[in-house]
């Protein structure tokens, strides 16, 4: 379990980064904290021939926030997260989800940039971003463009990016002083991977409610409306629900089982009714 | 009770350097010119291997079966009548038998050099059909593991008892089928091992962790054609074994031959992939067992039949006998009743060689055997203890031959049991069952009781088949010149703290102080030759050796002393480390520096065997001990998404005397942790061409701090009338209650809902699909 060759270069900037990822032409990966790309490399089932380090580039662990908005650069650390470093309110969501990914150590060097590009299903960051209404800055070679969180993850570790971009911020817009969101996830053992996952965010001030099913082996699915999942007493309709997976293929009853189960406790959590 | 002596919870000596990072494992051992070995293993189950092709520039750093010529492959064969014979290849011949066997040996300066040369190496493989299933592969027709056979059973046990009677008479007749999954050991140190020439002392030296540094000697021996005098092995520090480590692994004689062709020292450490895909390789039992009883739970009669996955090759010292000789001889267990019957197959099948883990078949049979207590129970309407108490030995009745002869020395079980009814509070729980959860869980408490048979002795491994039976222990005990103990043991300790233990034998006895006893341990070169440590063995036989000796010694030393204090030799006792005679006492290193530096002052009658003693130690009985204990669980079972958490869990457990209370606690707990493990989170699936699907430690789940519950152990302690004092052995009993206890628990939640599982581990697939089965059984709609 020891990677194959590969050189190395840390790069100084975004535009130096997005150049050698076009000149490698996919034979370049770009590594931050190397919590998810690391065991790849260990395991041989990534053998890019240039490994690229953003983690020197200062803008990518920038931190700057307006009063409806805070953009976190892509090599923030999810510990930094946790620790409470997003400045304001209405940002509560992020330090929760980020206690809980994985282990502590783990949170340490992984960025929350590094986990979306990853694009692992059953990875926090994916579903609970597509909940809060993110959207994610990116540059490459042909200049910058900005992606809404839903489009960014295209299926199992395959992200929009193209061959030459970087993802270089994300973008969160604050609640409202009323807004909720509930999050619950299904692990069968604390700081795996999990079984299924439900996010909900309700904020009737800016009209969002929103309903991420996620860890379904692809990317999460987002119900823009959660309305249509109420039933008239405003709670969670299991049928709804059901239907929605069905849509998706997801057809296996004990896994639409876990998955209602993780979003209705999510439902609850963020006490709609 | 002396101070530092027999049941003090001493800390342990060994933690010092454990805790600090500098233990000195294999990884450790840094040698001038030391080369990387990788492997190339095979990637498919079954297959004929017809070439391998080797780049033209690596050609000198691989080696495969046609250089290997001359080394004889690896041969277990227990003496017993109808064991089919494997034998395994260093490297694959003509036939790859298991994902992960090893095919070609390649050697470069660094691990990721030599991985880049195996990775060039390609396999022309004709793939064959994969024998996945212990069921499956006894079917006629069944693709053949080793075509010779004419079939894939490796060997046969029977108890032909009858239960004729028993079914005749028997008002409740409950069967069940139970499957228990692949493991991998996951000790937090894998397999690793230098190999060398050493020149000096013209021997091939072999640095492996291993539990078993003489059986690996032999085996050295009978596959590289060297004698005992030439090889050399030393086991340093051991960060685990739990069983992974009592072999002889091909590794070991890959590396001893490459060893002997160069002239540098040459070194492979197991990774976690290796581990992961070529080393599943325990606890896959079937059971599908009957058992007859009265109304009112008085057993009558077990049926059953048994199967092991025992993989592709016998190993070695083992054998594939063991796991499978054990269901049919442990499977009644504790309990009292008139009808046995049972067939256990070991079954060849296309995965990597059965060894025995923590527990080895008792983890199983327990499981087994329980899971019918508790339905009976079930039939006859009493709790799960009571149907226990039934049917367990009255303490009255020990020392009791079981129904197959089994001697249990002593104990008080259904004492043991009714405290874990107690301390867990089943009527409690029953009273909590009556309520629905405020989170809509389902509560409930399951128990288990068994016995362990440990530290047994010659005739019954040999009944068994193991091919190296263990026979006498020797214990080699020195006083220095400053009155130290050294105490050089066979047995090898690789958790268990026998650096603390065996020195608080020697105390306990001669009262040196305990930080100047050492104890050494690992190195064949140094130490008497054993079978080492395994079945909870090395606290009797290997602490009975050092009682032995520590006894001799103060004999010796209180001869020469009583003649310092111008007495007789009887009249002195030997305590604290001193001489005593009245109110006069001379230290033991008074009179070890008369020995070794002043021998003109020793008595002339002195022992000129000095103080140098090597003493050996047999139980009086050779059945082994039979510690027991009742584990009890409490569980929430989340019905919507099928997870299980432990609540509470209890182990009240009888070890005999113990040594060490502290050291005892820490074995039962890393115990129950492995049982909790087995239970609910481990397992290494294949697929139906053999393929290990876990691949890596996302896939195969460990029980963590946050999946393992505050276990709160109880003792007794009811001293065996057959060893050194008292001591049972008991370090596997904690792996063996707790896929019984928490099946019996989780299936006590499921209850209401009709729903139980037998198939482990208890997956949240597998419970919310038993709560669906059970559901369209009886119509409800959901």
């Amino acid at each position: 379990m020891k990677p194959a060759a590969f050189d190395f270069i840390r790069a100084g900037s975004v535009t130096e980064a997005s150049r050698h990822l076009k000149d490698a032409d996919g034979g370049a990966r770009v590594v931050a904290g190397g919590q998810s790309l690391g065991p790849m490399l260990n395991l041989r089932l990534a053998r890019p021939g240039l490994l690229i380090d953003i983690t020197g580039i200062p803008e990518l662990t920038e931190i700057s926030a307006t009063d409806d908005v805070v953009t976190i650069g892509a090599c923030v650390s999810t510990a930094n997260i946790e620790d409470g470093r997003l400045p304001g309110r209405g940002l509560e969501p992020l330090a929760a989800i980020a206690a809980n990914i994985a282990y502590r150590a783990v949170r340490n060097r992984g960025t929350i940039g590094g986990s979306l590009c990853h694009a692992d299903p059953a990875a926090d960051w994916g579903t609970t971003l597509c909940a809060l209404g993110a959207e994610y800055l990116i540059s490459g070679t042909n200049g910058k463009r900005r992606l809404p969180a839903d489009q960014f993850m295209i299926g199992a570790y395959e992200n929009a990016l193209a061959v030459d971009e970087v993802l270089e911020a994300i973008s969160i817009p604050r609640l409202s002083l009323n807004g909720t969101w509930g999050y619950h996830k299904v692990c069968r053992k604390a700081g795996e991977f999990a079984l299924a996952m439900g996010a909900i965010l309700h904020d009737p001030d800016r009209n969002v409610f929103r309903a991420v099913i996620g860890a379904i082996q692809g990317r999460p699915i987002v119900v823009a409306d959660a309305h249509e999942l109420q039933r008239s007493d405003r709670t969670l309709d299991e049928d709804a629900v059901i239907r929605v997976l069905e849509r998706h293929g997801i057809t296996n009853t004990l896994v639409c089982r876990q998955q209602f189960a993780a979003l209705s406790r999510a439902y609850v959590q963020a006490k709609i009714q | 009770m002396v101070k530092y002596g027999i049941g003090a919870s001493v800390p342990r000596k060994e933690d010092d350097r454990f805790l600090r990072g500098r233990g000195q494992y294999v990884g450790d051992f840094r040698l001038a010119g030391m080369r990387e070995v990788a492997f190339v293993r095979s990637p498919v189950a079954h297959a004929r291997l017809k070439h391998l092709h080797i780049p033209e520039q690596f050609r000198g750093a691989v080696f495969t079966a046609a250089d290997l010529a001359g080394v004889k492959p690896i041969i277990s064969a227990p003496p017993l009548k109808g064991f089919k014979h494997s034998a395994e290849p260093i490297l694959a011949t003509d036939k790859v038998r298991y994902v992960g066997e090893m095919v070609a040996m390649c050697v470069a300066a660094t691990r990721a050099e030599a991985e880049d040369i195996a990775g060039t190496v390609t396999l022309d493989l004709d793939e064959l059909p994969a024998v996945t299933d212990m069921l499956a592969a006894c079917e006629p027709g069944s693709s053949l593991v080793h075509e010779d056979w004419g079939d894939n059973i490796f060997v046969e046990f029977s108890e032909n008892g009858s239960v004729a009677e028993a079914a005749r008479s028997a008002a409740i007749k409950v069967s069940k089928t139970i499957r228990t999954a692949r493991h991998c050991m996951f000790p937090m140190e894998g397999r690793g091992v230098v190999a060398y020439r050493d020149t000096r002392l013209r021997n091939l030296t072999l640095i492996t962790s291993t539990q078993f540094p003489n059986s690996v000697q032999t085996g050295l021996c009978e596959c590289l054609g060297l004698t005992h005098g030439n090889i050399r092995v030393i086991s340093p520090d051991v960060g685990g074994g739990f069983g992974y480590k009592g072999l002889l692994c091909r590794e070991e004689v890959a590396l001893g031959w490459l060893a002997m062709q160069m002239n540098y020292p040459v070194r492979w450490l197991e990774d976690c992939r290796e581990h992961l895909a070529a080393n599943a390789n325990c606890r896959e039992h079937h059971y599908h067992i009957t058992g007859y009883a009265t109304a009112d739970g008085k057993l009558l009669g077990i049926e059953c039949v048994g199967h092991v996955d025992a993989g592709a090759y016998s190993s070695y010292p083992v054998s594939s006998s063991v796991e499978a000789a054990q269901i049919a001889n442990l499977l009644p267990g504790p309990y009292v009743f008139s009808g046995y019957r049972c067939r256990a197959l070991a079954v060849a099948t296309n995965k990597c060689p059965i060894i025995p883990y923590r527990g080895v078949a008792r983890s199983g049979v327990c499981l087994a055997i329980e899971a019918v207590m508790d339905a009976i129970a079930h039939e006859a309407r009493l709790e799960p203890h009571e149907v226990r108490l039934r049917n367990m030995v009255r303490p009255e009745q020990m020392p009791f031959d079981n129904i197959l002869g089994k001697h249990f020395d002593s104990g008080d079980h259904p004492e043991c049991l009714r405290r874990a009814v107690e301390a867990i509070g089943v009527q409690k729980i029953r009273e909590r069952q009556k309520r629905p959860e405020v989170d809509g869980r389902k509560i409930g408490v399951g128990i288990s009781f068994f016995v362990e048979q440990g530290a047994h002795g010659t005739s019954v491994l040999a009944s068994w088949g193991r091919p190296i039976v263990p026979g006498y222990e020797q214990a080699q005990m020195k006083l220095t010149a400053d009155g130290e103990v050294e105490i050089h043991v066979g047995t090898h300790s690789h958790g268990q703290g026998h650096e603390t233990t065996y020195a608080q034998v020697a105390h306990e006895i001669l009262g040196v102080d305990i930080d100047m006893i050492k104890v050494v341990q690992g190195d064949t070169l140094h130490t008497p030759y054993s079978t080492a440590t395994w079945g909870s063995r090395s606290m009797v036989h290997g602490g009975g050796a050092v009682a032995r000796a520590s006894r001799i010694m103060a004999k010796r030393v209180g001869q020469i002393g009583a003649w310092l204090l111008q007495t007789d030799p009887d009249k002195v006792r030997v305590a604290d480390g001193k001489v005593i005679f009245g109110d006069s006492s001379v230290t033991l290193r008074e009179v070890a520096r008369v020995w070794y530096l002043q021998p003109q002052n020793l008595p002339a009658n002195v022992d000129a065997g000095g103080l140098d003693i090597t003493a050996g130690y047999r139980a009086e009985r050779d059945s082994g001990t039979f510690t027991y204990a009742a584990h009890a669980a409490v569980v929430a079972v989340d019905t919507a998404t099928g997870l299980v958490e432990i609540l509470d869990y209890v182990v009240v457990e009888d070890g005999g005397t113990l040594v060490n209370p502290m050291i005892v606690d820490g074995q039962i707990c890393g115990g129950t942790a492995q049982g909790i493990g087995t239970c609910l989170y481990e397992a290494m699936p294949f697929d139906a061409q053999g393929q290990p699907l876990a691949s890596t430690m996302i896939d195969y789940m460990l029980p963590g701090a946050t999946e393992v519950p505050n276990i709160r152990v109880l003792h007794m302690q009811t001293p065996s009338p057959y060893t050194e004092f008292g001591i049972k052995g008991l370090g596997e009993g904690g792996a063996v209650g707790p896929p019984a206890a928490i099946v019996s628990a989780v299936n006590d939640a499921l209850r209401p809902l009709d729903a139980e599982v037998f198939d482990l581990p208890l997956t949240p697939e597998r419970i919310l699909a038993a709560i669906e089965a059970a559901a369209h059984q009886q119509g409800t709609p959901r």
